[in-house]
């Protein structure tokens, strides 16, 4: 996984509440066995006419968010499936780090697995900086995870609040998966522990 | 003994603690982990470029449910995509040794709805699954939960997940339901009450004298919606009736094992004094059948209601959302909810499309005709309910009625396969999401349960199905 540590760039202000998993990338872009070339899928059905056309209006279609970096947006961002297009979709489009003042559990789960920085912070702040990001190629925040910060463009610096696992994962663009297969053992005394136990689970 | 009391949630936690990380993070065991072709390709590709076994294949069980066609499947997939899909699932499966029910198997169906069946949803046990809706298991006792892809490879490698702990909430429901109140309608006035984010951050243990008259269908309807409250997960202690249900099927404990499993499941309710972050108390005598009007299941009203007027909303973020709902939805605040006209019905999903449901909806659809205009879809939740329910002749009821008879898959719940709303068309739709675009682009859902749902077929619009039972 791609580590986290500073970003930099344009953010697009995604003034609504309650962005579910369908409107990120809506269903006929799942029908893919790959995890790349998702970014196309991105807020589809927002960024089209009926006929599949791009209608130019949507945030990110703007010339001054083309490149945009973060999102920011209203609360409970990434409510619905645990569809981990959604944020393979951010991610293919360039997108590094969504602010909100909350997620939805599963979603904020698989950005920190995709180097994505999901930033929870306080309403008031939030509304302030989508003020902030809507002045288009002037609205450059910065990110810096190990000192937990973000900059609005007037220099302001911004503290938030992230779990320190996560936060390592992230900086260092962990492994999971290499990191617990190193817990064999444990794992191995947990099964004969649970075979002895509970002996109706047991299966190959 | 002066041990501290624990919740269901906790004893499940507790037990499946395979190690604590430095940080805090819990490495927990899962004992069973659900797969279907949408979420699992690309974590079988990662395991394969990284050189990685499936830890334990007789833990997991794969079945293609989201992209299957439900009418007449001899001539296969025609989408190349989905029959890509659904391919790669069946090779994936074969090769790592993990059971298959393929599409002519009588036991292929919606990934939840074959998990209960099979007796692979156990008490006491934690099962995943890379679907939102796995939380539906969480009606037997068991912590369940659904995950993303690479967590779906992370458990395929080590059969084990990395977890914050959730916490802790508890939604009672106390006294008894009406007539005609389903299972549905509960738990949309849950979420009606509490809101799509009311519950983020826990596992909801949901309780009171409501909650335990439920048979185990109407549990798992109300922990199949706990991810529209935003919970982790849903549970409903073990008792009678779920050991009643799990007795003699494939995966459960055989005699033997039997008396030895129910004294352990007996063990896992929440202890007296247990200690809840948050609890909620609904009167169970006050819900009405339940319809949402909007583009979130949170956007809940009791039928008898009228469409809300964004204008009475204080709450900007709140009116702006609402105003943009009903934009979509096509509707005008004020208009009784009873007197909106819908295209299509579409009976089914892993919320309610078990036996027990299409018995219900078979019971208004009997003797009457769906309304001209109106298209109506049952779509059973697996073959095993189909077979069932047509050895109880429903599919004649609902044939006889006008009703279209399908194969079992997920269908319109998401509109992956064929089975979609045209831009405009309204549904009254027994499954879970309302989102826009969710049953097809453009197309307006209203979630109601499966009574609700055959009354309004034969109605035409929206209505109360009390009227219709008399
Ligand atoms: S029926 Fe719908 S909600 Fe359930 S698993 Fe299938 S697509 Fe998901």
């Amino acid at each position: 996984m791609q580590a986290f540590t500073t970003l930099r760039g344009v953010a697009a202000p995604l003034d609504m509440v309650n962005v579910d998993t369908d409107m990120i990338i809506p269903k006929q872009f799942l029908k893919t066995i790959e995890r790349t070339g998702l970014g196309r899928g991105l807020f589809y059905e927002l960024r089209t006419d009926a006929k599949g056309n791009k209608k130019g209006d949507f945030v990110l279609d703007r010339p001054a968010y083309r490149a945009a970096k973060i999102l920011v947006a209203g609360r409970n961002f990434g409510c619905g499936s645990s569809r981990e297009h959604a944020p393979w979709a951010l991610l293919d489009a360039g997108i590094r780090c969504v602010i909100a003042s909350s997620f939805a559990d599963i979603f904020f789960n698989n950005c920190f697995k995709n180097g994505i920085l999901p930033v929870i912070l306080p309403e008031e702040t939030v509304k302030a900086m989508l003020k902030d990001a809507e002045n288009g190629a002037n609205a450059v925040f910065s990110v810096d995870l190990a000192a937990q910060t973000v900059t609005r463009p007037d220099g302001q610096t911004v503290s938030f609040d992230i779990d320190p696992a996560r936060k390592q994962h992230l900086l260092k663009g962990l492994d999971d998966i290499g990191l617990t297969l190193e817990k064999k053992r444990s794992i191995d005394d947990y099964e004969k522990r649970q075979r002895q136990e509970q002996p109706w689970l047991a299966t190959r | 003994m002066g041990k501290r009391p624990r919740t269901l949630f906790d004893k499940i936690w507790d037990a499946h603690l395979v190690d604590t990380l430095d940080d805090g993070t819990g490495l927990i065991y899962i004992d069973r982990h659900l797969v279907h072709e949408v979420t699992s390709p690309q974590a079988f590709e990662g395991l394969r470029l990284a050189g990685r076994a499936v830890r334990r294949p007789g833990a997991t069980l794969a079945v293609a449910d989201h992209n299957v066609p439900t009418t007449d499947r001899a001539g296969g997939i025609k989408d190349e995509e989905s029959r890509i899909q659904v391919e790669t699932l069946e090779r994936n499966a074969k090769a790592a040794g993990i059971t298959y029910f393929g599409m002519d198997d009588d036991r292929q169906g919606i990934v939840h709805v074959i998990g209960p069946e099979q007796g692979l949803t156990l008490p006491g046990t934690t099962i995943v699954c890379g679907d939102s809706h796995t939380s539906t298991h969480g009606a037997f006792g068991a912590l369940a939960f659904g995950i993303g892809t690479s967590e779906v490879e992370h458990v395929l490698a080590t059969q084990t997940l990395l977890q914050v702990r959730a916490k802790n909430m508890r939604i009672e429901v106390t006294g008894s339901l009406g007539r005609g109140i389903s299972a549905k309608d509960v738990i949309l006035a849950i979420i009606g009450q509490i809101g799509t984010a009311g519950a983020t951050g826990h596992v909801v243990e949901y309780a009171g004298s409501v909650i335990r008259g439920l048979s185990i269908e109407g549990r798992m309807t109300v922990c199949n919606m706990s991810i529209e409250a935003g919970a982790r997960a849903g549970l409903i202690a073990p008792d009678a009736t779920t050991f009643a249900y799990l007795k003699g099927r494939p995966m459960a404990p055989k005699a033997g094992a039997w008396e030895a499993a129910e004294r352990f499941w007996a063990s896992l309710p929440t202890d007296r004094g247990a200690k809840f972050n948050k609890r909620v108390t609904l009167n169970g005598a006050a819900i009405q059948p339940m319809v949402t009007w909007g583009t979130s299941p949170q956007d809940v009203l009791p039928i008898g209601a009228s469409v809300p007027d964004p204008a009475d909303e204080e709450d900007p973020d709140k009116r702006r959302s609402m105003e943009r709902s009903l934009g979509y939805m096509g509707l005008e605040p004020g208009k009784p909810l009873r007197e909106i006209r819908i295209d299509k019905v579409f009976i089914g999903s892993c919320t309610n499309a078990r036996i027990e449901d299409l018995r219900a909806a078979a019971g208004v659809a009997k003797g009457g005709k769906v309304a001209k205009h109106v298209q109506a879809l049952v779509v059973p939740g697996s073959g095993l309910v189909k077979a069932q329910a047509e050895a109880e002749g429903l599919d004649a009821v609902f044939r006889a009625a006008g009703f279209e008879w399908r194969e079992p898959g997920c269908s319109m719940c998401l509109a992956m396969n064929a089975d979609r709303l045209e831009p405009g068309e309204r549904c009254a739709s027994t499954s879970n999401r309302n989102f826009e675009g969710r049953q097809g682009r453009g197309g307006r859902t209203h979630l109601v349960g499966p009574e609700m749902a055959a009354a309004a077929a034969l109605a035409g619009t929206l209505t109360d199905v009390r009227e219709r039972i008399g």
